[in-house]
Order: structure tokens, then C-alpha cells, then sequence
């Protein structure tokens, strides 16, 4: 399944070596994180006097920081492959003692990758808003969080260490936070919000052991002199750091076990949904896996675990899906699942670094373009989600079902979409290795894109087919060109992206950066695995159509059965949650608090009586017991004072 | 200019200015604030020339003076600065008119003495200057002792209802404190090599004396010392006087004051007992742990919110005494920044739940509730300096506790790991607060409430400055800390572990320049 260590090893000193010093227009690759940081400031800082002009000022920023990053990726084209990558030391960040870490950026293949697709669904998404937070009263802190969110999701990408990546991690933790609390003043979006950044402070916990491993380990915690020293440490200590970044990137990706966050975090603003919980943020924990693969490559087990929580949350999140009412929690539960895919090819080692960052892109296009598509739908039918009371949508909606029919094709893996290319890679990468592993990792892969064929055209037809099934006072009506053009846009990526980084060799493109890898054959011949995905793609369709086009589609959902209801109550992981950590905590602190009044200060307070009971007599003494503590004080200092000179 | 006692002058600079507050007729009374913040202004300004004087790498102590006070204690006036103590002296004189800007309405008109209030508080000042400049170590317990009278008063006589109860615990816990160091201090001046200097730090450092003396005088300004932190066990002081004091107070007492607790530490029972130090460092490790922990409890728990940040500064000082015990340079330069980093946040949290506590008339969290549609720019402040208090990365508070992590689990990886799972709690504490206090929907209020009034931003405007500044770029402060900490880890013995594997530090710093 994966080359022999040495080999590996071998690879990430190479891939280590080959890092120059940024110049021309890399050198200017702060101006990304500074751009839209600069917007968020004035935002925030400008007050009412920015509302008029504070949208497009973000929007520009956002667009301006795509245009840098267009820059430095067309003068790492003409470069030679061996000298893309290139580091630039910014200031020195924290010199403390033995620790010394700079603020420095990386661009690299991987990192330009990112880049491109952050600032630009980024930026398009920023345009979308436009429309759809038209009538908001508080748009203007809108767009500073967008712009606060792209900042440090570009920090996050193009950091050169891993503090400065934990800077921009939590950043955009921030920033999903308060935009998932857009809205609070709606209790159970501030209890979302909250729940979000929880489960990502549990990641977080992961990250910090992670770098503290890091520097206990070898000194330094940027990636060059990890990957230069990861081949000398103990397989233990490799092993800890792998799973504890495992542990980090399973909360920032909504991955098993920490995955419970991201359906409730459907309750901010949809474009919020689309851009940081659909194709950037949730594909973070991705990026650092597939960054840290020289790490990962030297610890078998932890690569091992990544593709078990991978298996996991791919076939979760495909069954939940399949019982979402919810437009929105259903592309959620599809987000989860296309991740845990990305999260599993990750796992899979050098045969599938480059496999998941290619469905990382194109599952960024056409997830994003179906979620913005979803917000035009709610725009259109008063802010309801309930797929049982759309139907029939096409004919009202022509651009938002055209594009959206773009999107559904892609992510099912229709031949030559994008997601063809992408998706059906990670499956073929799957059935490769030996024993059982290829297996029941590639059957489940395959099996679970049958599953998404049929969740993704149930909410599909549910959405713009069959009958209608509005309520009353429903008048959908097409959105306007700010929110239709961004969508047409997205679309286009959902048909032709998977196909032109296929023929423009991307998964050659990141090799500097992941590694390559020998000729490796899957299991099954790969004519049969392309033809079964294909064939399950079709029945997933063909029983979505039967059950949600052509039949009757109850306005109320039934009861439906014990699996159904376990999917649609998230497999109950918040009552899971709620009894084994909530509860427990709760009555911890409540107990401690308590105790602390009575047993812990029950001593204090003992002698506290005493010294009272004191003070009263002295009362009686003086005039008032405050001034007697200050005398009292006084004249013990003297008394000792003289003990000291008399013994002298 | 190098003949200028400095630190003498922003010692007697306060005292000055109380002098002529406390003296203002009582119709001149709304003089007092004016005549306190133009003070505490002054004194800052003298700070921040003194603090040019200081030479990175130069000798330990700098701006020194020393004048004979009671030779036969061998006994001297003797000031001077390291880097610590120099920006914890900052730290002070920055905080100092902060909270006299934010006290600005705290004494209510027709009640007590306004003039006597901002008397202590400038009172405070100079003892705080001079409780961190000391370099004799009797002058320090004066100091030290001193501390509690203002604070007393101040808690005492303008504090919330149950102001005596608190102001009594604050004193008789400071008190008991003060009396065990005593004894610690005369065993440790029977030990010195006399003299008329015998008192001065630096002689008293590299000391030959007996095992049991050692650990027994250890213990004694320990215990103070933890009292002061303070600690768990002896920690139950600091909910109830925060409680009660008033904001400014509760400011200058867990942001300033309880940092004499963690500066002793490093200051004296590191180089004066270093095997000592070493001897006990595992029980202390334990208990440290055990404050993260307990005091994070506490303050989930808590329904008042001044408690609530008091408790959150109980787990904080265990992050520090965590990182001083941890003997790594890593982790006590992360708790020598701490220290300052903690003062600024705990500043802005105190200072800005204030204000909303003024304004709803309560400092019970389940008072409020949908306060973002209310005030929002107040609201983002507070948030602001919640994040602050979960250490978000970005704020200076981050890099100071994520040094005591990494420096920690350098020495001690079980230690170091049990309290990175704090920062779970951190956010649990603050982000629950949060959203009961200001989410939700917008409450019925009997009368119109104002947002950030120009003063208020005056107060937040320089703390939210500071902990950016220090999030992304402490180096200024890290490289004047650095020189001070890697002395007292070299007067305990201690150097820092090698990588377990690796190239090596130096490797990764050329590769990454």
C-alpha cells in the first residue's frame, strides 16, 4: 500500500531541500493576509460611517487579495518545478529562550492551490452577499467577518510553521464562530455557535500537544525542519504528533468524533455555509494532514486511523444525509461525508495526498455553488428550508436549477464532471494496497457514492421536481444577477474544473510537496471499479427518482423507521455528548463551587471567625476595628522590628 | 540623565499626587479624579523615559540606587529593574490610569469621599512600583505589606454590600501570609553574611546554609507568596474581595497585585533557595495543575461576573506558577510575559463588564441576556476581551500561555499535556458567559441605555492596543524578559532539555532564515 520508509523518508528530506527564498512577486504574499485583514479592521473599527461603502470595500479586498494570489501562481508557473516552493521570514514573532519562532510565509504548489480557491469562491461568495444581505441592518459587520474570515484562512494556508498555521486555525475557528452567531439574538444559533468553537477547541487540544510534541521532538516547529528532522525521531513520538494533528483536523473538519458541530452550524447566514463550512474551513483538516505528510508517512498506525475516521464519517455522513429534511443540514451531512473521502484518501499516504487535495477543489466549486443555490431557493420561498415544501422549483427558478443540476452532477460523479474525476480517483486509490484494507476501504468508498447519488437527487428532486408542495403565500422568483452570477460562475467549475486540472496533470503539479509514488494497481481492475461506481450511481438516482419524482411527497415527514429516525437525529450523538461530558461537567463544577464555599475555605474562614471574634474585642479597645488592623499591623512590624535590633 | 533616581521618582510621583488629592476641600471633591489621572498620566510618562535608560543585556539590575537604611538589619533603600520587573513596572503605570479613567463615576455623588478614594488608589500605585523595584529584601516584605492596607480600605469602605466581610478575609489571609514570610525573611537574614547590605538580593543569592533551613525558608515565602497568587488551596480569598471591590480595585488587586505572588517566586524563592526550589517543584507542578483546573471549575460555575473573572484568573496563576516550576526558559519567559499579558486582560474584562454592570444595575449573569441588540459596540468589546481570556491566538495572551505549555512539556510532557486540555474550559467559561449575557433576544428595559461612551473607549482603546500588540509581536517585551529568566534558571542549576531527536535548534532557525 505505501513505499518502504527509507524511501519515504528520502522524499521529505528532498522535498525539504527544495524551499528557496521567496523574491518577485512572492515576496509580496503578506499583501493576502494583509488585504483583507486591512478590510476587516476598517469595517469593525469605521463604524456606521462605513455602512455605505463598507460591502464593496470588502468585496474589493477580497477580489484584490485573488488578484496577488493570481500573481505569484502564474510566476510559479514559469518556474521549474524543483523551485515553486519558496519561504519568506516576515519579523521575528516569538524569540522566548530555546523557542524561537518566526512569522514567516510558505508558497508552495499546495499552498497556491488553497490560495486560489479561497480567495476566489472567497470573493465570488463575497459578491453573493452582496444580494442575499442586501436588507440586513448589520451588513457591514457581515462582510468584516468575511473579510476577518478570509485573512486568517490565508494565514492558515501560507504559513510557513505550525504556530502561525494554530494563528490562522483558530482564526477562522473565530470567524465561523461569530458568523454562525450572525444571527444570535436566535438562542439556538448562539448555542450553535458556541457548540462549534467547543468541538473545535477539543481539536485545538490535538494541535497544541501536536507542536508541543513538535518542539519536545525536534526543536522547531516550522514545516521545514519538521520534515527535515521527522525521519530521526522515535516511531512513538512521530505517532503521538500524527494523531494528536488527526485529533485537530477531526474537529476543524467536522470528522467522527467531533463531527456533530457542523449541522447546527447551518444556522448562519447560507453564504456562510457555502464558503466556510462547505469549501474552505471544513477542508482545513485535510490540508493539515496532507501538509504534515511527512509526519504521517513514518507513522503507519496514525495514517491507518486517519482513513478508519475517514471510512467513518463518509458513510455517516452519506446516511444522515439520506433522512435531512433540512435543505440546508442535508448538504451539511453531504459536506461531512465528501470530506471524510478527502480525509481517507489523505490517509491512504502518497497514493492519496494528491487525490484528496483534487476533490478538495472541485468539491469546493460545486458544494459551494449548490449551498449558494439552496440560499437563493430560501431567498425565494421566505427563508424556509423544509425541502418538503418546495417541488417543482425549476420552472420559477431556471438560472438557480440550471446551476444547481451543474452541482448535482458533479458531486454524483456523472462521467466528465468534475467530480468524475475527482471522487472516483479516491475510490481507485481505495482498492489499492494488500490484505483487506483495499477492501473495505474501497467497497465502502464505492458503496457510499451510491449513497450520495441517491441523497444528493432526493434533495434534488425534492427541491426543483415532482409537485408542487408550497404553502400558501409562496411566490418563488429567480434571484438577482449579484447572487445568480456567482452561482453561474461556481457552476462552470462544478462541469469543467475535475476535467482541466486532470489533463493539466495537478496531481504532478503538488508531487514536489506530498511526494510520488511507484505504478501501484488497485485490486480490481480499474474499468471494473469505474463501471460499478457508475452502476450504483444510476440505482442511487433511479430510487431517488421513484421515491421523490414520480411519487406523492408528504408535506410531514412520517415517522419512518428506527434507521431513518437514528439519521435524522444525527446517529443522537448530541444526547451522547450531552450524558457523557455536559452532564458530568456540569455537576463537576457545581460540586467544586459548593465545596470551594464549604470544605476549602470551611478552614479559612475557621480562623477567619477566630480573628473576627478578635477584631471585636479590640473594637471595644478602639475607636472602629478598621483602623485597629491597620495599628494592630503596624505595631507587630515594630514590635519584631525591636526583637530583631534587641537580639542584634 | 543616568543620575536620576528613577525609580525613587515614580515611587514618590503617586504619593505626591495623594497627598494633594486627599487634601482637596470637599467642595473641590470632582477635583480628585482630575488630579489622579493627570498623576497616573505623569507617572507614566516618567516610566516610559526611565525604561529608555534600560540596556538589553546590560547587568542585571539597572537603574539602580541604594542609600543605608537600617544597617544594623543590614537593611538598605535599594531599587533597581530586570526585565520582569521592569515590564510588570510598565505594565502598572499603564493599567494606573486606565482604571482611574474607568473609576470616573465609581464613587457615587453624596456618598463616601471621593478624595480619599483616589488617594488609595494612587497610594496603591506607589506601593506596587515599589513592591516590584525592590532589591532588598526587607524593603520587598515592607512593600508587600503595605500593599494590603490600601486595598483593604478601598475594598472595605467603597465596595459592594458585603464589602467588610471581604475587605477582613483579604486582610487576614495577606496578614497570615505576611507573618509566615517573616519569619522565612528573619531566618534568612540569620543565615546571611551580614553587614549593612546583607539584605540585598543579590547577596543573599548563592548562600551556603543547611538542607532544612533551605527547604523550611522556602516554604515560608512560598506560602506568601502562594497566598498571594494565589493557589489553590488558599486561593478563597480572591472571589469574594474581587466580588466586592470595585471595578478599578478589582483591576489594580488580580491584575496587578496578585502578580507580587508569581514576581516573588521567580524574584526570590528561585535564586535565594534554589534546592529547595528543585525539591519541591513536583508538589507545586501538582498543585499548579490542580489551580488550572479548580479555578476553570469555579468559574464555570459561577453566576456573578465579577467572580466569574476572578475565578478564571485563579486557573491563569496556576499556568504560571506552572510555567516558573516547569525550569525551562521556554516556559518562564511564557510566565513572565503571562504576567503581563494577564494584567492587561483581566483589566479588560474587569473594566468592561463594569460598564455593563452600571447599566443594568446588576453583576449577576442571568440579569442580562440579548445585551449585543442593546449595546453592540460595548458587546464587541466584551467579547474582545473574552477572547483575550481564552487565550485566542492573535492576543498576547496566547503566546504567553502556549510558551508555558510548550516550555512545561519540554521538562514535564504528562504535566504539559493535562493542561493544554484547559483551554477547553477556557473557552467553556468565557464563551457561556457570553452568550448568556448578550444573546438572545433584545430585552425590555425601562429606560434607554448608551453604548460606549468616549470615556469608555478611552479605557478599552489602550488594552485592546496592548494585547494585539503583544499577540503579534511581543518580541520587545520576550527580549527584555529573556536576559532576566535565563539568569534565575542559571541560579537554580537547570539548563533546558535537548530535542529528543533532531537536527537541532540551530539547523531550524538557518533554514528558516
Amino acid at each position: 500500500m505505501t513505499l518502504p520508509t527509507t524511501a519515504l523518508a528520502a522524499l521529505g528530506t528532498e522535498g525539504a531541500a527544495t524551499v528557496h527564498q521567496a523574491d518577485g512577486i512572492a515576496g509580496l504574499g503578506w499583501l493576502l493576509i494583509a488585504l483583507p485583514a486591512l478590510g476587516a479592521a476598517l469595517l469593525l473599527l469605521g463604524g456606521r460611517r462605513t455602512n455605505s461603502f463598507g460591502p464593496a470595500l470588502a468585496t474589493g479586498l477580497s477580489w484584490a487579495s485573488f488578484g496577488v494570489g493570481a500573481a505569484i501562481f502564474v510566476e510559479m508557473l514559469a518556474k521549474p518545478a524543483d523551485e515553486r516552493a519558496v519561504t519568506r521570514t516576515l519579523y521575528s514573532w516569538v524569540p522566548a529562550g530555546s523557542f524561537h519562532v518566526d512569522a514567516g510565509i510558505r508558497l508552495d504548489q499546495l499552498s497556491i492551490a488553497f490560495v486560489l480557491l479561497i480567495t476566489f469562491v472567497g470573493s465570488l461568495i463575497h459578491v453573493y452577499s452582496l444580494g442575499y444581505m442586501a436588507h440586513d441592518p448589520d451588513k457591514r459587520r457581515f462582510f468584516a467577518y468575511l473579510n476577518l474570515f478570509i485573512a486568517a484562512m490565508l494565514t492558515l494556508v501560507v504559513a510557513d510553521s505550525y504556530l502561525m498555521l494554530y494563528v490562522g486555525w483558530e482564526g477562522v475557528g473565530l470567524a465561523s464562530y461569530l458568523l454562525i452567531g450572525f444571527w444570535n439574538w436566535n438562542p439556538p444559533y448562539a448555542s450553535a455557535a458556541n457548540k462549534a468553537f467547543f468541538a473545535n477547541r477539543v481539536g485545538d487540544v490535538g494541535m497544541s500537544l501536536a507542536i508541543m510534541a513538535m518542539f519536545a521532538c525536534f526543536g522547531t516547529v516550522t514545516f521545514t525542519g519538521v520534515d527535515a528532522a521527522a525521519h530521526n525521531a522515535p516511531t512513538g513520538w512521530v505517532t503521538f504528533i500524527a494523531l494528536m494533528l488527526l485529533l485537530a483536523a477531526c474537529g476543524k473538519s467536522a470528522q467522527f468524533p467531533l463531527q456533530s458541530w457542523l449541522g447546527d452550524a447551518m444556522a448562519g447566514p447560507t453564504p456562510v455555509s457555502a464558503l466556510i463550512h462547505a469549501a474552505t474551513m471544513v477542508t482545513a483538516g485535510v490540508y493539515l494532514v496532507v501538509r504534515s505528510s511527512s509526519l504521517f508517512n513514518l507513522a503507519p498506525t496514525a495514517q491507518l486511523a486517519v482513513t478508519i475516521v475517514g471510512a467513518i464519517t463518509l458513510t455517516m455522513g452519506a446516511i444522515i444525509g439520506c433522512a435531512k429534511d433540512d435543505i440546508k443540514k442535508a448538504l451539511a451531512a453531504s459536506t461531512m461525508s465528501q470530506i471524510g473521502y478527502m480525509m481517507l484518501a489523505a490517509g491512504l499516504g502518497p497514493v492519496g495526498y494528491a487525490f484528496a487535495i483534487f476533490h478538495l477543489l472541485t468539491h469546493g466549486f460545486f458544494k459551494a455553488g449548490m449551498f449558494l443555490g439552496a440560499g437563493s431557493v430560501m431567498h425565494a420561498m421566505g427563508d424556509r428550508v423544509d425541502m418538503r415544501t418546495f417541488g417543482a422549483l425549476s420552472g420559477k427558478m431556471k438560472t438557480t436549477w440550471i446551476t444547481f443540476l451543474c452541482g448535482w452532477l458533479a458531486i454524483i460523479g456523472f462521467p466528465l464532471l468534475s467530480g468524475f474525476w475527482s471522487k472516483d480517483k479516491i475510490i481507485e486509490a481505495a482498492f489499492i494496497g494488500e490484505g483487506w484494507r483495499p477492501w473495505v476501504f474501497g467497497l465502502t468508498t464505492m458503496l457510499v457514492a451510491g449513497l450520495t447519488a441517491f441523497y444528493m437527487s432526493r434533495l434534488f428532486f425534492l427541491t426543483f421536481h415532482g409537485r408542487r408542495r408550497w404553502l400558501e403565500g409562496d411566490h418563488p422568483h429567480e434571484a438577482p444577477s449579484t447572487m445568480t452570477i456567482p452561482m453561474i460562475v461556481l457552476a462552470v467549475g462544478s462541469v469543467a474544473l475535475g476535467a482541466v486540472l486532470n489533463f493539466a496533470g495537478f496531481p504532478g503539479w503538488l508531487e514536489p510537496v506530498v511526494g510520488g509514488h511507484g505504478e501501484e494497481h488497485p485490486v480490481l481492475p480499474v474499468l471494473v471499479i469505474t463501471l460499478l461506481t457508475q452502476l450504483l450511481m444510476v440505482i442511487g438516482v433511479a430510487v431517488a427518482w421513484m421515491k421523490y419524482w414520480r411519487d406523492e411527497v408528504p408535506q410531514v415527514a412520517p415517522r419512518g423507521s428506527a434507521v431513518t429516525r437514528l439519521a435524522a437525529n444525527d446517529f443522537y450523538q448530541d444526547a451522547f455528548n450531552d450524558g457523557l461530558f455536559v452532564q458530568p461537567g456540569n455537576a463537576l463544577a457545581n460540586g467544586l463551587a459548593a465545596g470551594d464555599d464549604t470544605v476549602v475555605d470551611g478552614g479559612a474562614r475557621g480562623l477567619g471567625v477566630g480573628l473576627m471574634d478578635a477584631a471585636q474585642s479590640l473594637r471595644k479597645l478602639q475607636n472602629g476595628y478598621v483602623r485597629s488592623y491597620a495599628l494592630t499591623m503596624l505595631a507587630g512590624i515594630v514590635v519584631i522590628l525591636g526583637t530583631m535590633w534587641v537580639m542584634q | 540623565m543616568s543620575n536620576v533616581p528613577w525609580l525613587t521618582v515614580l515611587c514618590v510621583l503617586p504619593l505626591v499626587g495623594a497627598a494633594i488629592t486627599a487634601v482637596l476641600p470637599d467642595s473641590a471633591a470632582w477635583r480628585a479624579k482630575q488630579v489622579a489621572l493627570g498623576t497616573t498620566l505623569l507617572t507614566l510618562l516618567v516610566g516610559v523615559v526611565a525604561a529608555t535608560q534600560y540596556r538589553i543585556g546590560g547587568a542585571q539590575f539597572q537603574l539602580v540606587e541604594q542609600h543605608s537604611w537600617i544597617p544594623a538589619f543590614g537593611t538598605s533603600w535599594a531599587l533597581g529593574v530586570d526585565g520582569m520587573s521592569l515590564t510588570l513596572i510598565l505594565m502598572s503605570l499603564v493599567l494606573a490610569p486606565v482604571c482611574i479613567l474607568a473609576a470616573w463615576h465609581e464613587v457615587p455623588v453624596g456618598g463616601r469621599r471621593e478624595q480619599n478614594y483616589f488617594a488609595l488608589l494612587l497610594v496603591l500605585i506607589t506601593c506596587i512600583v515599589g513592591v516590584f523595584a525592590a532589591t532588598d529584601v526587607f524593603l520587598f516584605y515592607v512593600f508587600f505589606e503595605a500593599l494590603l492596607f490600601p486595598v483593604y480600605f478601598l475594598v472595605g469602605s467603597y465596595g459592594g454590600p458585603d464589602r467588610r466581610r471581604a475587605a477582613l478575609k483579604f486582610l487576614i489571609f495577606g496578614f497570615v501570609g505576611g507573618l509566615v514570610m517573616l519569619a522565612a525573611l528573619i531566618g534568612l537574614f540569620a543565615q546571611s553574611t551580614g553587614g549593612p547590605t546583607a539584605m540585598l538580593v543579590t547577596n543573599l543569592t548563592g548562600l551556603q546554609m543547611g538542607e532544612t533551613a533551605e527547604r523550611l525558608m522556602f516554604l515560608g515565602f512560598f506560602f506568601a507568596f502562594a497566598v498571594k497568587a494565589p493557589m489553590w488551596p488558599v486561593h478563597t480569598w480572591l472571589p469574594d474581595t474581587a466580588q466586592q471591590a470595585t471595578p478599578a480595585t478589582a483591576t489594580l488587586l488580580v491584575g496587578i497585585l496578585d502578580k507580587v505572588g508569581t514576581f516573588g517566586m521567580l524574584r526570590f524563592c528561585l535564586p535565594l533557595f534554589p534546592d529547595a526550589s528543585r525539591w519541591a517543584a513536583p508538589v507545586i507542578i501538582v498543585l499548579a495543575l490542580i489551580s488550572v483546573f479548580y479555578g476553570a471549575f469555579l468559574a464555570i460555575a459561577s453566576k456573578d461576573i465579577m467572580r466569574l473573572i476572578a475565578c478564571t484568573s485563579i486557573s491563569h496563576f496556576g499556568f504560571i506558577v506552572l510555567g516558573i516550576f516547569a525550569f525551562t526558559t521556554t516556559a518562564a519567559n511564557g510566565s513572565a510575559l503571562y504576567m503581563i499579558n494577564h494584567g492587561f486582560t483581566t483589566a479588560a474584562l474587569f473594566l468592561v463588564a463594569a460598564m455593563l454592570i452600571r447599566r443594568r444595575g446588576s453583576q449577576l449573569i442571568p440579569d442580562f441576556g440579548g445585551w449585543q441588540r442593546v449595546t453592540p459596540v460595548l458587546a464587541g468589546v466584551f467579547l474582545f476581551a473574552g477572547l483575550a481570556g481564552l487565550a485566542l491566538p492573535g492576543m498576547g495572551s496566547f503566546v504567553s500561555e502556549f510558551l508555558v505549555l510548550v516550555g512545561t512539556f519540554q521538562r514535564h510532557p504528562v504535566a504539559g499535556g493535562i493542561a493544554a486540555l484547559a483551554i477547553i474550559l477556557a473557552a467553556l467559561y468565557i464563551l457561556l458567559m457570553y452568550q448568556r449575557m448578550m444573546t438572545g433576544p433584545k430585552p425590555e428595559l425601562a429606560t434607554p441605555v448608551r453604548d460606549l461612551t468616549a470615556r469608555e473607549k478611552w479605557v478599552v482603546a489602550p488594552l485592546i492596543v496592548a494585547l494585539l500588540g503583544l499577540g503579534f509581536y511581543p518580541k520587545p517585551a520576550l527580549d527584555v524578559i529573556n536576559p532576566a529568566m535565563t539568569t534565575v534558571l542559571q541560579q537554580v542549576g537547570v539548563t533546558d532539555p535537548p530535542p529528543i531527536a533532531g537536527i537541532g535548534v540551530d539547523t531550524a532557525k538557518e533554514s528558516a532564515k
